[in-house]
């Protein structure tokens, strides 16, 4: 049973090490999120491909993974980070001129690539919207490569969008059909209220030649993927991005498992034929 | 006689087996008796082994028994496991002005004497984990390449070993640099010993032995063959990786809830359970940074933490990853069972729970009889 097993060269600087990026700009996009842009300081990691994660590790503190939310392509990440614990807190804090660690990229992408020539349906809840980001600035870089496409971002509030600058610009922008909408309403908000599966539910759509693109809590993308599949779209044309706890990015240490997936490998990124029947058990 | 024919070594011989590793520069780890266990620790002398003893187990039970034999192979597997050398429990992976290569390495190669078929095929599971995907774990595949595999065949099997329902043994799969079958005949041992590599070849060269008779080697495979038979446990047949999917909503994850206490014992002693938990800390001026990587259980409350708390929360869905990972998901993730039928779970289960008897309970649920019964 110790057949030999085939395995690539060992990486160098080993797989668990972080590289030093310094923070060039950061941007409060709310009361809990930023955007970090990071260059390297000396070698520069692989370009990640949208729906890829990277281990950001807050010096002394810990690491954390986290969704690409732009690939400028110049060897720079754009990172959204949304502090909801001790290092994602620390990441949050880092100022222009600091440094932090950075492994990958990690993970499976949107496969945007694989949607081109078809329409794509972009449905974001809250911080979701970040690891979306990229395929939509995909999406309009080289905007001829598909059909319609459609962006659908929910927040909780006005004030908890993130990126609200670009979400004007996208609002009227003629190459995209944006809806925006908040679960609740405050004074000065003219969009339309309720959960991103309104909006979604009063699409039409051309299923057959149609790409789903969800992020947001677990239950935003369960009833949006239903949203999606009423209106005939297959499950694998769904894509999803979930999350889980990760320690390592790279299959090592098992806390990411999803039944079959683990995440840090098989994922973030599944399609809804996978990913349905593992977010229909509970505490699986 | 060709090099890779058997041959026969004695029980000084066995001892001369050591003195040739350990004149090799090799770190020889075998088993030893110690705070009432045969443990794995670093042996000098064949003095060292466990001549004599036994264990019996039973869920949640562990003794060790006086053989009236001289074996020093006679006894089924104990708490620890070869895992605890190829991939220890605390690892620093990283120290902040290094670029992480040779952090906290042995300098010296393993010898691993004494290596059940079953704990033979738990190093290549692990081998499959930890170096077989596309982020080969470099400090991991360092140590398994230089450990010298010395296996034992197992003709003795334990109350609750079940390896030959899983197909890791009694005997040893390939990949073992030497493999021995223990001859006991009243107080006389010997040692059918083979070659499984050119190393092996070479060490068993430079030890006093004598060409096997056809008639031993015949005797030492039909032991082999017999201990088969002898297994306390044994996993219902039937495909267990569609019966575990098909269970997820089964009643009996509360079932065994109500008897697990969630230790994370059974994750300790597996000798292919891999999973770690990271840790980043500082010393107290701030300025200097290390990474560890430490064991972690499953069925640890916050193994699966995120932000809203932790996904698995209930004894029963902590269970049931387990189990499920164990001879489904694993399946799925790394093309083979991760359960070796060793089990050691069961013995160091605090309270017994059997992961056949839950298995052929699963299977009497789902209506695929096992071919236990409870």
């Amino acid at each position: 049973m110790t057949e030999t097993v085939t395995r690539p060269p060992v990486e160098q600087a080993g797989a668990m090490v972080p590289l030093p990026y310094r923070v060039t700009s950061r941007v409060v996009e709310n009361a809990d999120s930023v955007t970090l842009r990071l260059e390297p300081e000396q070698a520069a990691l692989a370009t990640p491909v949208p729906g890829e994660f990277m281990m950001l590790y807050a010096f002394g503190v810990g690491e954390v993974a986290i969704s690409l939310s732009g690939i400028p392509g110049d060897g720079s990440l754009i990172h959204t980070i949304r502090a909801v614990g001790a290092v994602s807190a620390a990441l949050c804090a880092a100022q222009p001129e600091s440094t932090v660690g950075v492994r990958g990229p990690f993970g499976t992408g949107w496969g945007l690539e694989a949607a081109a020539g078809r329409d794509l349906v972009i449905v974001a809840g809250g911080v979701g919207l970040a690891p979306l980001r990229p395929v939509l600035l995909g999406a309009l870089a080289e905007r001829e490569r598909y059909g319609r496409v459609v962006l659908i971002a929910g927040a909780r509030a006005q004030r908890d969008f993130l990126y609200a600058g670009e979400i004007d610009r996208w609002r009227r922008d003629p190459r995209l059909e944006t809806h925006v909408t908040v679960d609740v309403p405050i004074q000065g908000w003219s969009g339309e209220t309720g959960f991103v599966t309104e909006p979604l539910r009063r699409l039409s759509l051309q299923p057959e030649r149609t790409t789903g693109f969800l992020c947001g809590p677990e239950a935003m993308m369960r009833f949006g993927a239903q949203a999606l599949l009423a209106k005939g779209l297959a499950p694998g044309d769904i894509r999803v991005s979930l999350e889980r706890n990760m320690q390592c990015g790279i299959g090592w240490c098992g806390h990411c498992q999803l039944g079959p997936l683990l995440l840090c490998r098989d994922g973030p990124v599944v399609g809804f034929d996978v990913a349905a029947p593992l977010l229909e058990a509970k505490e699986l | 006689m060709a090099p890779d024919d058997p041959v026969v070594i004695d029980a000084a011989g066995l001892g001369a087996l050591i003195a040739e590793l350990r004149r090799r520069g090799l770190r020889v780890v075998g088993p030893v008796v110690r705070g009432a266990a045969i443990v794995l620790d670093e042996i000098e002398s064949a003095e060292d082994l466990p001549y004599g003893w036994g264990v019996d187990v039973a869920p949640g039970t562990y003794r060790l028994r006086r053989r009236d034999d001289a074996a020093a192979f006679g006894h089924s597997a104990g708490p620890q496991s070869w895992k605890q050398f190829l991939h220890p429990q605390r690892q620093r992976v990283w120290t902040s002005g290094s670029d992480g290569a040779g952090t906290g390495e042995p300098s010296s190669r393993y010898a691993f004497f004494g290596v059940r078929g079953c704990d033979l095929s738990a190093i290549g599971v692990l081998d499959r984990v930890l170096v077989g995907g596309s982020h080969p774990d470099g400090s991991y595949a360092r140590r398994r390449d230089g450990a010298f595999l010395v296996a034992v065949n197992c003709t003795e099997p334990g109350g609750l070993c079940f390896c030959a329902s899983m197909g890791t043994g009694p005997g040893c799969g390939p990949g073992a640099d030497l493999v021995l079958t223990e001859r006991v005949d009243g107080p006389v041992v010997s040692y059918l010993a083979e070659a499984g590599s050119a190393e092996g070849a070479e060490v068993l060269a430079a030890v006093p032995h004598r060409p096997a008779e056809p008639a031993e080697s015949t005797a030492a495979a039909e032991s082999v063959r017999a201990a088969e038979t002898m297994m306390g446990r044994a996993m219902p047949e039937g495909d267990l990786r569609t019966l575990l999917i098909e269970s997820r909503e089964s009643p009996h994850w509360a079932q065994v809830a109500s008897r697990c206490l969630t230790c994370g014992n059974c994750t300790m002693v597996c000798p292919t359970c891999f999973c770690t938990s990271t840790s980043d800390v500082t010393d107290l001026t701030g300025e200097h940074a290390e990474r560890w990587t430490e064991w972690a259980s499953c069925f640890e409350f916050d193994f699966t933490f995120i932000h809203e708390g932790p996904v698995r929360q209930s004894g029963a869905s902590r269970y049931r990853h387990w189990l499920t990972h164990k001879l489904s998901s694993w399946h799925d993730q790394f093309g083979s069972s991760g359960c070796v039928g060793c089990g050691r779970c069961i013995a160091w289960c605090p309270t017994g729970i059997d992961i056949t008897e839950e298995m052929s309970t699963l299977a009497g649920l789902a209506g695929q009889d096992g071919d236990r019964d409870d």
